[in-house]
């Protein structure tokens, strides 16, 4: 029943903003054209979404998924000049800088930009666009803590003793979320990083090989004994939509001073023959339109400001204020180096 | 010696042996002879332990051995296509048993090579058994069944596959060889020839009994019914109208079979007229073929007569012999 | 015996074409890059390397031996005893076989827990010993097949004679019978082997992360640390050593026996204990993860229910289509495949059958490898060399297909060649003097004879694709065509109890369907009609 509620929300709301949103300049000569857009699995949006772009545009946009996101960017550095697709979607920015280091795109600065707080503009050339964000943080189970226990506050607290054996995490050689933490610990701690994993470890963190097995192998959530487990902030929300038997409120939380903000960005791929087209499916990734079917659909955040958020994500999701960030060029230089010694760290 | 008690055997609905009555003395040579389908093997199999049977007992000397495993027994057994080992060579097909048995490999290679000097194959101990011919690899079974000295042998058809010149070589030397171990043996078969060649005693089946057992003059001279005479070869047998008459005259009282032996019908100056229609030139006599009354009959003669000549027939009162029709018995 | 007329080329040709096109050209193309800058050499210094490497031998090796063990009574249940619920039990063995590794491993999971063997110190999961309890699961199918089908072709009565010659049934069995089986189990071995090599979702999942084999390890440096020099040389290293593995095993089975006869008459019913000793053993290995997928798909908020079946006909929010479209997509898939193994695996026994020695062997060896090629390396392969005119086809459709059908190749290959060889050539001889054409002799003796060996064939073929080739996952493909697999990793993806419960759902019907495939595409063997092939 909530779902459906949710559902009507997120039409009504679509339906409003569609009548109040400006008008994007339409190129001349696109119409006709079809275009290849390559995301990830985890990519999608509601039916007639898309079909919205060709009304307006005359473009038939055709998908293609590659993968998860670290597949995807491989896929295309692979096919780097001669590629699959004309626009990329869904590289992060843990990914960004190997993805510009291999040159995929063709630089354009969308007009649409100007709705995108310039925090997710990560690229100063503007050869990706951001599109949409979330974070990674560690979620916890609400029935777990109480006044006597509460939730932990900070990453300081999950080396605490009172903690001990509550923790889950993911591989970051193998899980992006868990690259994500420990891109955070070491935005928090700096050369010290080293010393919080020894800590965790002494605390009795356990580590999986991938989002599914933690959240719902260890996690208490999917029957497992530990309360606390890296996730995204979007994780509540899901809960709640999904949960069966329906309930009030999602039986999740998130820690908000653990998270790392992780955004993602679409490009147009060089090589491409419609460029002009391209970039018109550029700026509609950032019309509320697009944006506002994102949420429910990816369960991340819209970049543009300007887009309503469902239901469901404003009485349950939340976003960190200050979330941890890295700069990309710093990420893919010393990522290899980072995981490795965290592999010594913490599973040797 | 091996006894068995009323052995009956079923497979589903099929009744294949019907409470089967056997001995076996110990040094004799028993040959089942019978049609294809009768259960001769069936019978085998169930003395070696391979078919349990539904009713009846196994004994060797006083032991019953009806409840003991086939490799516990003692008996050894030949089969048709030797069934031997294709990953192990000759020497090593041979020593099966023994190294089973415990022997040492001295002891072994001893025994293997008195075998093989026995079945005539000296000198093939490092041999593959694919290399073989069909009488060395039969050779080679006989000497493996042999190694570990069986207190019974049991041979189901083992020259059946191999030629005539061949088979009539081997059977021979198997006769030899058999009685000069003294070996206990039963030896399967459907061709008669053999039969008579290798026993000591006949045990003639038919659809899963023991219609006959004797030595195999005895069964000659008087199988008791038809069946049997059949299977063993004879076929001068004639029906008797209710007043005891057939084609060569009045030779019973009432309605009924007798048999006329070939080996004691003859050709004589008077007697009962037939006419020649075949003459085979064997093993320097002829065999005839008459015909008298409508009715064929067999016998032998040492010269040479004419297709369609006219000639007369004799014969001794023992070599008119009443049969049964059915095999009831 | 040879069959050379303008038909032949053809048959030689296509399967070339095939394997050249899409496998060897695409894998030449990333394991070429293993080479730059010695890349290849420097890792062969590297102990970690060689930890990787002895692991992922031990690992396949210990769950081959597994396999083997728990397989050979069940393979002897089936040769030598006919009961009813024989077909029945052949195509349940089969099914673990196409589960997608997502869904076994989550079963796996599932059932430590439920017998609480993950608690505390007991902890089954990231053991090695979940690791190869999940390969042997997997993999049972193809001992029990392969050798019970070649177990079912031998003369019982030379193991009659081990006995009557006074040896016990465990030393008939130990120096008789297993000598004897030993061309098969090969076979089944050298197969077993060469999945576990390659395993890669069973370790990720269940080996945990401290676990790293050769495929796993091409993964990681390949997508997450952009290294696809190392991961080209890690893949030289696998590939040499599934070449290897390859040749040995087909030379141990060139020395299989000639002509066997078999008795068909004789199978009595077996012993009520010994039948279910056994089959009480094959239920509970393969039974077992089974039921724990059935119950969580019927187990909802509410109870038990049929709840996440009657959801799956609609169009969940995270799925582009409804999973039973995903499931049609599946099996629209699975029969392309399986149409063109057919087709391709078909010709190319004729070669290897009938052809020249060389040929013969370059096709045996040839078509065996992408079993045992890495994933990451096919797909990515193809993604490089298949990008330009006239082979641009990386983004074609029936690209999916075709790299089941690479897989599902091989097990056509291995069901019809040993019955091919065993066709009397005074059969094929007796049809040519009666004026038959070598093609004419080729449809009416050869393919009768060998029809029901490529049934058999064609549904491992079938099993194999709808379970999904890891290398599909690499390739890019409109999400309109997502396949039930895929559509299972998403359902999985994301929390919340009804896309799980949804999940579990999905994971039994594809049990299901391949279930019925497999009885389906075999037909019920009749008694005569023995498939004395590999599987």
């Amino acid at each position: 029943m909530k779902r459906l509620i949710s559902f009507f929300l997120l039409a009504g709301l679509t339906l409003v903003a569609c009548g109040e949103e400006a008008s994007q300049p339409v190129p001349e000569g696109i119409a006709g054209q079809t275009i290849t857009l390559l995301t990830h699995g985890s990519f999608w949006v509601s039916e007639g979404t898309l079909q919205a772009f060709t009304d307006q545009t005359g473009v038939q946009v055709e998908l293609l998924e590659g993968g998860d996101a670290g597949e995807m960017v491989a896929s295309a550095i692979l096919t780097a000049g001669n590629p699959v697709a004309d626009v990329l979607y869904g590289v992060d920015n843990t990914f960004l800088q190997r993805a510009l280091d291999a040159d995929l795109f063709e630089p354009y600065a969308s007009p649409a930009l100007s709705n995108v707080p310039s925090a997710l503009q990560l690229d100063g050339q503007h050869r990706v666009t951001p599109i949409d964000f979330g974070d990674v943080c560690v979620n916890y189970w609400g029935d777990w803590f109480d006044e006597t226990l509460p939730p932990p506050g900070s990453l300081d607290d999950l080396i605490d003793s009172r903690y001990a054996g509550q923790l889950v995490v993911q591989n970051p050689e193998t899980s992006s979320p868990g690259l994500a933490f420990l891109l955070a610990t070491i935005a928090e701690y700096g050369d010290g990083w080293e010393e919080y994993w020894a800590a965790l470890r002494r605390n009795e963190v356990a580590v999986t090989t991938g989002w599914e097995e933690a959240y719902y192998g260890e996690f208490v959530s999917g029957g497992g004994d530990r309360p606390l487990v890296v996730s995204y902030a979007s994780s509540p929300p899901a809960e709640f939509i999904y949960a069966d038997p329906p309930v009030e409120s999602p039986p999740t939380g998130v820690l908000l001073d653990t998270c790392f903000r992780q955004i993602e960005f679409a490009g147009v791929l060089k090589g491409t023959p419609h460029q002009a087209a391209a970039q018109a499916l550029i700026d509609f990734m950032l019309s509320d339109t697009f944006q506002e079917d994102i949420p429910l659909n990816m369960f991340v955040f819209p970049a543009s400001q300007t887009a309503a958020l469902p239901e469901a994500f404003v009485n349950f999701a939340r976003l960190a204020e200050d979330p941890y960030q890295l700069p990309p060029a710093d990420i893919e230089a010393h990522r290899n180096e980072w995981t490795e010694r965290w592999t010594q760290i913490v599973l040797r | 010696m091996l006894r068995l008690e009323r052995v009956s055997v079923r497979f589903g609905q099929n009744q294949v042996l019907n409470q089967v009555d056997l001995t076996v003395a110990s040094g004799e040579v028993l040959v089942l002879l019978g049609p294809s389908g009768c259960g001769k093997s069936t019978l085998l199999r169930t003395i070696a332990g391979l078919e349990t049977p539904a009713a009846g007992q196994v004994f060797w000397e006083e032991q019953n051995l009806t409840a003991v495993a086939a490799h516990q027994r003692g008996f050894g057994m030949m089969f048709q296509d030797h069934a031997l080992f294709g990953h192990l060579s000759v020497a090593a097909n041979v020593a099966f048993g023994l190294r089973i048995a415990g022997w040492g490999v001295g002891q072994r290679q001893q025994k293997v090579a008195e075998l093989l000097e026995l079945v005539g194959l000296v000198g093939f101990e490092g041999r593959s058994v694919e290399t073989l011919s069909g009488g060395e690899a039969q050779r080679v079974a006989l000497a493996r069944s042999l190694a570990p000295d069986p207190r019974l042998l049991m041979l189901d058809e083992p020259l059946a596959s191999l030629d005539r010149a061949l088979r009539g070589r081997l059977v021979n030397d198997l006769g030899q060889l058999l009685r000069g171990l003294g070996q206990s043996a039963i030896y399967v078969t459907h061709d008669y020839g053999e039969a008579f060649a290798l026993a000591d005693r006949i045990a003639v089946m038919d659809g899963g009994r023991i219609a006959r057992c004797g030595r195999p003059v005895e069964v000659w001279a008087d199988p008791q019914t038809e069946a049997v005479a059949r299977s063993i070869g004879h076929q001068n047998i004639l029906s008797l109208d209710n007043q005891g008459h057939c084609v060569l005259g009045r030779l019973g009282g009432q309605a009924g079979l007798v048999l006329v032996r070939s080996d004691g019908l003859r050709l004589a100056p008077s007697g009962v007229a037939a006419r020649v229609v075949g003459s085979v030139f064997s093993q320097g006599r002829y065999d005839l073929q008459v015909e008298v009354g409508g009715q064929l009959l067999q016998l032998s003669a040492v010269e040479p007569v004419g297709l369609g000549d006219s000639v007369y027939l004799a014969w001794p009162d023992d070599a008119v012999v009443p049969l049964v029709a059915s095999a009831d018995g | 015996m040879t069959l050379r007329r303008l038909a032949w080329p053809v048959v030689v040709l296509v399967p070339v074409a095939f394997l050249g096109i899409f496998f060897l050209w695409p894998v030449t193309n990333i394991l070429v890059k293993g080479f730059v800058g010695g890349r290849l050499w420097e890792l062969l210094h590297e102990a970690v390397f060689w930890r990787v490497l002895w692991f992922t031998v031990w690992q396949a090796a210990a769950s081959t031996a597994l396999a083997l063990v728990l397989a050979l009574p069940g393979a002897h249940l089936l040769a030598r005893f006919h009961f009813r619920g024989r077909s029945l039990l052949r195509a349940l063995a089969t099914v673990p076989f196409v589960m997608p590794t997502v869904v076994v491993a989550g079963a796996f999971i599932a059932l430590f827990e439920q017998f609480g063997l993950n608690d505390g110190a007991f902890r089954m999961r990231h053991t090695v010993w979940a690791l190869l309890a999940a390969h042997v699961f997997f993999n049972l199918a193809i001992v029990l097949r392969t050798v019970g089908s070649y177990w079912e072709g031998l003369d019982g009565r030379v193991e009659e004679q081990a006995r009557l010659l006074g040896a016990r049934p465990g030393q008939v069995f130990l120096r008789v019978t297993l000598p004897r089986l030993a061309p098969a189990v090969a076979s089944a071995a050298s197969v077993v082997f060469l999945f576990c090599f390659t395993s890669f979702g069973v370790i990720l999942l269940l080996g945990g992360p401290t676990r790293a084999t050769l495929e796993t390890e091409i993964w990681r440096h390949a997508v997450w640390r952009g290294d696809m020099a190392s991961a080209s040389a890690l893949a030289v290293v696998q590939l040499g050593a599934v070449m290897s593995l390859v040749l040995v095993s087909n030379f141990l089975q060139r020395r299989r026996g000639g002509r066997e006869q078999t008795r068909l008459d004789s199978r009595p019913m077996p012993s009520r204990r010994l039948l279910g000793a056994n089959l009480g053993l094959l239920l509970v290995a393969l039974g077992l993860p089974v039921l724990v997928l059935v119950e969580r798909s019927l187990a909802t908020g509410n109870g038990y229910s049929f709840d996440n079946y009657r959801a799956l006909t609609v169009r969940v929010t995270l799925l582009p289509v409804s999973a039973l479209t995903a499931l049609g997509n599946s099996v629209l898939f699975a029969v392309v495949a399986t149409a063109l193994a057919v087709l391709v695996g078909g010709f190319a026994s004729l070669v290897v059958v009938y052809g020249r020695r060389s040929l013969s062997h370059f096709f045996d060896f040839g078509l065996m490898l992408p079993l045992g090629v890495s994933a990451v390396t096919l797909g990515f392969g193809m993604l490089v060399a298949l990008d330009a005119p006239p082979m641009d086809f990386r983004s074609w459709r029936w690209l999916v297909p075709v790299a089941h059908a690479l897989i599902g190749i091989p097990f056509v290959l291995r069901t019809v060649v040993p019955t091919l060889r065993r066709i009397d050539p005074k059969v094929r001889e007796s049809a040519a003097l009666l004026g038959a054409s070598p093609f004419q002799v080729g449809r009416l003796v050869d393919f009768p004879l060998a029809g029901r060996a490529l049934a058999v064939g064609a549904a491992f073929a079938f099993a194999v694709s709808i379970g999904e080739f890891g290398a599909t996952s690499f390739l890019p493909r409109h999400p309109d065509r997502l396949t039930a697999p895929l559509a299972l990793f998403r359902l999985l993806g994301t929390p919340g109890d009804l896309l799980r419960g949804q999940a579990m759902a999905l994971a039994v019907l594809l049990m299901v369907l391949t279930g019925l495939a497999v009885l389906v595409i075999e037909g019920r063997p009749s008694g005569r009609g023995v498939v004395r092939g590999d599987f």
